[in-house]
């Protein structure tokens, strides 16, 4: 079945829109990666290979506390796991095999499956959603990354400069939109709560994979009560 | 160290984007899977939250990061974009310290 046109190219123009602004995060996370002492070698490598911003802000951010890499990889394969879903979610429209659907894998995330979502009323135009827009943030994504990074590097003293609060911001400007009801609020004060709590008495780096421990335990309690 | 979290950490993510296109989508249909994948994004972020703004080693302290995280919310309140939120709270605490008003 073919696109129409006009269709084609709104969903082509929507796409390059959120590479962009998906490209702004792309140079915070570059910036913010290397003030916590990642290279901009290991900062790239991140956006090309991990490719799902989350992940990668909470990696950095976990190492930067001093948490040590198997707290860093648990808490950036935790955040990642959603992605997951998503690929359960878009697999039937996409149907792909072999190596497209090696490269699939690796663009499947929130930005392009909320575009494949929105556009489900028609396969073609889904299947193109999700490709379009998950090439252009991953492109931009890079690109972002990059000169976030090498400016970064440029900096004399980044912690002087306030970047240590990018960081927090970061996490916090990715929670937002999920903060869409009372449920929501509720598991992340408990997440933030509980994180605060444990560290005083744990190493850097548990306090954040103990909180996934709420999400565990509000998703029983839904069960429960549903 | 940080190369093993790089490519270990890429490999996992990566693995659990090609597993959703292996599996059968009707996993999806137990609640349980969708509640939890649901909250955990989001009690792990409030945590990194937390933690990136109180802790210092294994120390709580407050500091400019605090007036930093205070401004992104207002941005955020405003609808600010990314890169502006991220941008107000790096510039507060930076502003706050050269005032010496916080370590």
């Amino acid at each position: 079945m073919d696109l129409p046109p006009a269709r084609r190219r709104a969903i082509r123009s929507n796409a390059l829109g959120i590479g962009i602004a998906t490209g702004a995060y792309g140079l915070s996370f570059g910036a913010i990666s290397v003030a916590s002492g990642v290279s901009v070698w290991q900062t790239q490598a991140l956006s090309l290979l991990m490719f799902t911003g989350a992940s990668q802000f909470a990696l950095v951010g976990v190492l930067g506390a001093g948490g040590g890499a198997v707290a860093a990889i648990l808490t950036a394969w935790l955040l990642g796991a959603r992605n997951g879903l998503y690929a359960l979610h878009v697999a039937p429209t996409i149907q792909v095999g072999g190596w497209r659907r090696l490269a699939a894998a690796q663009l499947t995330i929130d930005e392009s499956t909320a575009m494949a979502v929105a556009h489900e009323d028609s396969p073609a135009a889904s299947r193109q959603a999700f490709w379009a827009t998950g090439i252009s943030v991953f492109v931009l994504w890079n690109i972002g990354t990059a000169l976030g990074s090498f400016g970064a590097s440029l900096l004399s003293d980044p912690a002087m400069l306030g970047l240590d609060a990018a960081i927090p911001a970061g996490f916090i400007a990715l929670l937002w939109p999920r903060l869409r009801d009372r449920t929501a609020w509720a598991v992340a004060l408990a997440g933030a709560v509980l994180a605060l709590v444990l560290i005083p008495f744990t190493s850097p780096g548990i306090p954040v994979l103990g909180s996934a421990l709420v999400a565990v335990a509000a998703g029983l309690m839904m069960r429960k009560s549903a | 160290m940080i190369w093993i979290a790089v490519l270990v950490g890429s490999l996992g993510t990566y693995v659990a984007k090609l597993v959703g296109f292996t599996l059968p989508s009707s996993l999806l249909d137990r609640p349980i899977v969708r509640s939890i994948a649901g909250f955990l994004p989001i009690a792990l972020l409030a945590a990194l939250v937390a933690v990136q703004t109180f802790a210092s080693g294994t120390a709580l302290v407050i500091d400019a990061r605090l007036a930093g995280l205070a401004v992104a919310i207002v941005a955020l309140m405003l609808r600010a974009p990314f890169l502006v939120v991220v941008l107000a709270a790096a510039v507060t605490a930076g502003g706050v310290r050269a005032l010496g008003l916080a370590p």
